[in-house]
């Protein structure tokens, strides 16, 4: 079963708005009966002023979807129709305290509902640019056509390397057999046998993503004590995953770009304790949108001696 | 733990008298039994025991026909992997669209490899198109593997008599009985099929044991290759407390074996009739006429499976679903769509699987809880409307793909 916050499972259990609202003024239909999700957004807009008087969801979908519908026609009521638009998927889920990865395509469906209804308002015609095609990379929502493209602009040849410009592969990594597929094929089309990966600890200056990874968390720089408190939210996040394995990790010091931590119960001195700091380091990465290094508390003494 | 549980055809409870059987083979007789000394010898004793018991519940001929292995998934591996390494001229593979994911990804896999599978389709019942089996049957197939009973609907499958069609072609025939081991008479010695798998937990014994009937004389390569255990065909030490749960599991599923099907199965219709007759469009899937007694698997048309298994489990009963969202990926049930379910009802359907412990004041409360559930849900669907499902819900609801 997924794990559902609790704000989550109080917007499905007791969903708010649900049902269309009387004499709809934008109305957004997005999802598909395939795919297992399908929503219908109605929103009742003063045309005076733009505000957003009232809305309500038709949803058939799972719980997140449910609940993301839910959390968007709170957030929607009251605002002008221009301050919606710049909702993002990830305020909804923020608003829903988290989504897991695999279901953050609830919040997507949530965001592009209002996009349509919006048009549906102004009288324009909601185009979806979604790209279809095979979904790759499940934790990220990746699809095969954009590992395939960046591959062939890039010259890609390593699923670390398909990582770096689509994140696909970032997460669980199940995925990982079927992008090193994806990535001999994509050369087979192009008509080139594939160069031997050289493996580099330097990045290639010539290589320049197209599509630069969007931090998911930062927008603006972060005060030490912002930091240190997203770094403790992301760990205590973690933790459950780590105490399943009977391990910890507590957060000792923060010194510029390097974070300290102490790995505690089964975790210290286990081989894959390595792997789990680099885990670690890559959520840090994500929440704090910058890099940093994740050096254990034991290595702290020889640094600085 | 509290609560209804009809979820038997994912995994079982343990049953005590199992539990208790197997407990000393972790404190007082832990023993290898490949020693030789007395620690050894109880533990060897024990195992041979547990392969009798296992021969009996399937009919196997001779005991030694039994290959203990870890698990379902491990039985159905070794058989395929086997038949295709004792052939190697034959690149060919008869399996179904419904089999397991145990089965169907390993063929997917070696697909890749350059073996060519054919899929056998079903009809909207879940029926196979026995046709399509004839004409796939040739000398270039190295094996057929076909369920027993399908895990979602309960479908049983004419495996005897495919059996037979396969060993008058030559071919070697392999089933994952799984969900049938327990449920129904199994007269393995009476058959032509070559190798079945069976797990433990699916029938009171704990996670971790399985065991692969391989008849005697056929053909064998085995998958782990090491020491000498279960005579050369699955090296490793031999799990000797889950061998002796299984065993165990096995006696008392023939003990239990006409309760199943006769105070189990009407517990199930029950359930079913009761649904049925207070939820508006809804129906059960698979050949109702030639399934398992303990499986129910209705669908719930314009909702969706995760939001209904959601609100089950608060009322404390635990199902499951065929739906895209309960397993990760966002595909509905390759057995749903096989039978050409539409997507529809696909993503609604639930599987209500009993055991033993099942009891009918249970039934009758899930009786109870389920048409609030499904009423509440369309509530909030687009297709539903107060008087019912939207007339074509392809018209009155056509979205933008998202």
């Amino acid at each position: 079963m997924w794990e559902y916050s609790d704000k989550v499972k109080e917007h499905f259990f007791d969903p708010k708005n649900a049902g269309a609202v009387e004499g709809a003024n934008a109305i957004g239909e997005v999802g598909s009966i395939s795919c297992g999700d399908a929503l219908r957004l109605t929103l009742r807009v003063n045309e005076a002023d733009d505000i957003i008087q009232d809305a309500g969801f038709q949803t058939f979908g799972c719980g997140s979807a449910i609940a993301s519908s839910s959390a968007l026609t709170e957030m929607v009521k009251g605002m002008t129709v221009d301050e919606a638009l710049d909702i993002s998927n990830q305020d909804i889920a923020d608003f829903l305290g988290g989504l897991p990865p695999e279901k953050m395509h609830c919040s997507v469906m949530g965001k592009e509902a209002l996009e349509a209804a919006v048009a549906n308002y102004r009288g324009e015609e909601w185009a979806d640019d979604h790209e279809e095609g095979e979904l790759v990379c499940k934790c990220f929502g990746i699809e095969a056509p954009m590992i395939e493209e960046q591959v062939r602009v890039n010259r890609l040849t390593s699923v670390e390397d398909v990582t770096n410009f689509t994140k696909a592969g970032g997460g669980c990594s199940t995925c990982h057999e079927k992008i090193e597929e994806v990535i001999a094929n994509t050369w087979k089309a192009m008509g080139e046998p594939m160069p031997v990966a050289v493996t580099t600890t330097e990045p290639d200056e010539d290589l320049v993503p197209l599509v630069t990874p969007e931090p998911i968390a930062a927008k603006g720089k972060l005060t030490m004590v912002q930091r240190i408190r997203k770094i403790e939210e992301t760990l205590e996040e973690m933790r459950p995953t780590l105490k399943a394995d009977g391990g910890d990790v507590e957060l000792i010091d923060v010194d510029g770009k390097t974070v300290y931590v102490k790995m505690t119960g089964a975790c210290s001195g286990c081989q894959m304790a390595a792997a789990t700091l680099g885990g670690i380091q890559q959520k840090l990465i994500e929440a704090l949108g910058e890099f940093v290094k994740v050096i254990p508390e034991s290595e702290k003494a020889k640094l600085t001696a | 733990m509290q609560g209804i549980y009809l979820d038997n055809n994912a995994t079982t409870k343990v049953d005590e008298e199992i539990l208790a059987e197997m407990m000393p083979f972790f404190t007082e007789y832990y023993g290898n039994p490949s020693s030789i000394h007395q620690f050894g010898e109880r533990v060897g004793h024990s195992l041979k025991k547990a392969r009798k018991q296992v021969q009996a519940l399937i009919g196997a001929e001779h005991d030694h026909e039994v290959v203990f292995t870890s698990c379902g998934t491990e039985s159905d591996s070794t058989a395929i992997l086997s038949a295709l390494k004792a052939q190697p001229d034959r690149k060919e593979i008869i399996t179904t669209t419904v089999e397991h994911p145990a089965i169907l990804t390993l063929c997917e896999f070696l697909e890749k490899d350059g073996y060519t599978i054919h899929h056998i389709e079903v009809d909207n019942k879940g029926r196979l198109n026995m046709e399509q089996y004839k004409k796939a049957l040739s000398d270039k197939v190295a094996i057929v593997s076909v369920m027993w009973a399908n895990n979602e609907t309960g479908t049983i499958f004419p495996v005897v008599e495919m059996a037979e069609m396969a060993n008058a072609a030559g071919v070697m025939f392999h089933t994952d009985a799984v969900q049938a081991v327990g449920k129904l008479p199994i007269d393995l010695k009476n058959t032509k099929i070559d190798m079945l798998s069976l797990s433990g937990h699916k029938l009171h014994a704990p996670k971790g044991i399985g065991a692969l009937y391989v008849r005697r004389g056929l053909r064998f390569r085995p998958l782990l290759r090491g020491g000498h255990q279960e005579r050369g065909r699955r090296a490793g030490t031999e799990n000797a407390a889950g061998v002796v749960a299984l065993g165990k599991a096995c006696e008392l599923a023939m003990e239990h074996m006409e309760y199943e099907n006769t105070t189990v199965k009407a517990l199930r219709d029950r359930l079913e009739k009761g649904i049925l007759e207070q939820v508006p469009s809804c129906f059960v899937t698979g050949d109702v006429e030639n399934r398992l007694p303990n499986t129910a698997n209705i669908a719930f048309e314009y909702i969706e499976g995760e939001a209904i298994l959601m609100l089950l489990n608060k009322e404390g009963i635990a199902a499951s679903s065929g739906s895209a969202c309960t397993s990760g990926s966002l595909e509905p049930s390759h057995v749903m769509r096989a039978m050409d379910i539409p997507y529809t009802a696909a993503h609604g359907t639930v599987r209500f699987s009993l055991s033993r412990y099942n009891t009918e004041a249970e039934i009758d409360k899930v009786i109870a809880a389920v048409p609030p559930i499904m009423a509440r849900l369309r509530k909030l669907s687009p297709y539903w409307s107060e008087q019912g499902p939207v007339c074509e819900p392809e018209k009155e609801f056509n979205p933008v793909y998202a």
